[in-house]
């Protein structure tokens, strides 16, 4: 990567408010170019409002955002150039037919015929062939969804922001989107995903930001998130309806189906010490596993800190 | 052409596809309505109303008021049900996310229903001209009044648009603001003809000129001056489109 190349995108000290309520506060972040990063939050964090600041469908209180260096109030042509966002709610125009949509939506950024076998690649990989003469009111939700992402993608972007791509869709479509996206990344698209399906970020994602109440909790590279985690999490089934010691039930987490999950600090509680405590209150175990905390641990984590931080 | 102006010209296009692709509703629903008037009110009032002009009938002085008045509520409408429809679906967003700019936004929606209005007229026009009659005096003072009071209430009709969350907004609009105005501003009957309070409150209807103006281009002569007409009319077309652009540019209901 060369360093001294603009960031894709670069938030600096970026407010929001309405009325009251800070949806904004002073964020600061930089993307780079070529990276394919997560933004999460949970619901209300601010991502959707950032996404409409960087997209220009809001403008923001105090601070600046650039797009591939292209300040997105002064530069404002050349940033939107750069970027195509697929919005989180299913909004379409139904005067038109798919294709129509699409090559009109191109001509808004500029891109004439020369765009158009970009657009036919688009239908087929999106799997929306068939669909190309379709009127959009009659594409199903799932078929209109890709229709949204192809819009986005028309005048082929160097930056991509999706938000909130799969919510309520099927496997399928996740499946195909995922690829695309991965063969995009792969020709050097920047993508930004914002998700709840937390699996897909760790999945996709080379680093993860997370945002609440408008504030940066954390920006780390996705492997290094995970491992900063000191937890594990220790799963057990007790022999005939034994009970943890007393030491030991302060770390279940959950209890599903006769199987207890306690959560291990992996300095203070290491598992040996979880069975020679088990074994000296005579507790007998029919089963065990271990699992390694996976990204929404490491959410839940953040964000609950976060939460009670503010309630002190 | 460069990539501002394909911008300009694809939302252009696209508006204009946009009332093509339901033709009956936008081009000859409003055609069949202003000729129903036609007929009904020719059979009703011919001979019965001075039109204050020499030599011209009731049919054919009430033709130009007509076409005018069909032009200047479909241009609105074009513009007005275009933007808060998008609004109102959530579309509108692929227009605001891309780089097309507040001018080439507002020439392209008020070209499109320029187009529509043109079409309107013409088609008014076609089919109750030859029947009526109609000389045209003036083709200059025509087509610039078409152009000015076209473009005047497209641009209301933006603006209408811009403002309106739900379409009750939009419907109070032309309810309250669009009809009657149209109905109060002489296209069934001479101003002469009106008692002194409503003569004095037509000369305040802008919508009085632009008809009076339309009227002058077909006969020559008409109830005021067409220099006060086409001076009432650019001025409402300016204070219209100051506006409106303000609006665009500051992203007022827009951009929040």
């Amino acid at each position: 990567m060369n360093t001294s190349s603009p960031a894709a995108l670069s938030i600096d000290g970026v407010r929001k408010a309405y009325g009251a309520v800070q949806a904004l506060n002073g964020l600061r972040l930089d993307i780079r170019q070529g990276e394919f990063f997560g933004l999460l939050g949970p619901n209300g964090a601010g991502k959707s409002t950032l996404i409409s600041i960087i997209s220009g469908l809001i403008r923001a209180d105090e601070g600046t955002v650039s797009v591939l260096g292209h300040d997105t109030v002064r530069d404002w042509r050349a940033a939107r150039r750069q970027l195509g966002v697929v919005p989180q709610e299913l909004v379409f125009d139904p005067f038109f037919k798919v294709v129509d949509l699409l090559r009109i939506q191109a001509g808004y950024y500029g891109c004439g015929r020369e765009v158009w076998p970009w657009i036919d690649e688009m239908l087929e990989r999106l799997e929306l062939g068939n669909k190309r003469t379709a009127m959009m009111r009659s594409l199903s939700g799932g078929m209109k969804r890709r229709v949204l992402i192809a819009q986005a993608l028309v005048h082929r972007p160097p930056v991509v922001i999706l938000d909130e791509p799969t919510a309520g869709v099927d496997v399928e479509l996740r499946r195909t989107l995922w690829r695309f996206m991965r063969d995009l990344h792969s020709r050097g698209t920047t993508v930004v995903l914002t998700t709840h399906y937390l699996e897909e970020a760790q999945e996709m994602c080379e680093r993860i930001a997370i945002v609440d109440k408008g504030q940066l909790r954390i920006v780390e590279t996705t492997e290094g998130l995970l491992n900063r985690h000191p937890f594990r999490f220790l799963t057990l089934k007790l022999a005939d309806d034994a009970r943890l010691p007393s030491q030991l039930a302060e770390l279940v987490t959950s209890e599903k189906a006769g199987s207890i999950e306690l959560k291990l600090d992996r300095e203070r509680h290491p598992i040996a010490s979880v069975f020679a405590g088990l074994k000296a209150a005579g507790v007998e175990i029919a089963d065990v596993s271990t699992r390694e905390p996976d990204l929404e641990d490491i959410f839940v984590e953040l964000t609950t800190k976060s939460a009670s931080g503010v309630a002190s | 052409m460069s990539p501002n102006q394909l911008g300009f010209y694809t939302l252009l296009k696209k508006e204009v596809m946009r009332f093509w692709s339901v033709l009956g509703q936008t081009v000859t629903a409003p055609v069949l309505t202003a000729l129903l008037y036609l007929l009904v009110f020719a059979q009703a009032l011919q001979g019965r109303v001075v039109t204050g002009y020499d030599g011209v009938s009731y049919t054919q002085f009430l033709l130009p008021g007509l076409v005018m008045m069909t032009v200047l509520q479909n241009a609105f409408a074009n513009t007005s049900s275009s933007l808060a429809q998008s609004k109102v679906n959530g579309n509108l967003v692929f227009l605001l996310m891309a780089p097309i700019g507040p001018i080439e936004m507002f020439l392209a929606y008020v070209g499109a229903a320029l187009v529509r209005a043109l079409l309107v007229a013409l088609a008014m026009l076609a089919v109750a001209g030859p029947l009526v009659g109609l000389p045209i005096a003036n083709p200059v003072a025509l087509l610039a009044m078409f152009l000015l009071a076209g473009s005047a209430l497209a641009v209301l009709g933006m603006i209408a648009g811009i403002v309106s969350t739900k379409f009750d907004h939009l419907a109070a609009f032309s309810n309250f603001i669009i009809t009657p105005l149209s109905f109060l501003s002489g296209v069934f009957y001479s101003v002469h003809s009106l008692p002194p309070i409503w003569f004095t409150a037509s000369h305040l209807n802008p919508f009085f000129y632009m008809i009076d103006g339309f009227r002058y281009g077909f006969f020559g002569h008409a109830d005021v001056s067409i220099w006060l007409s086409l001076g009432w009319t650019a001025g409402f077309f300016v204070l219209m489109a100051t506006i409106c652009l303000w609006m665009l540019v500051t992203g007022y209901k827009l951009r929040k």
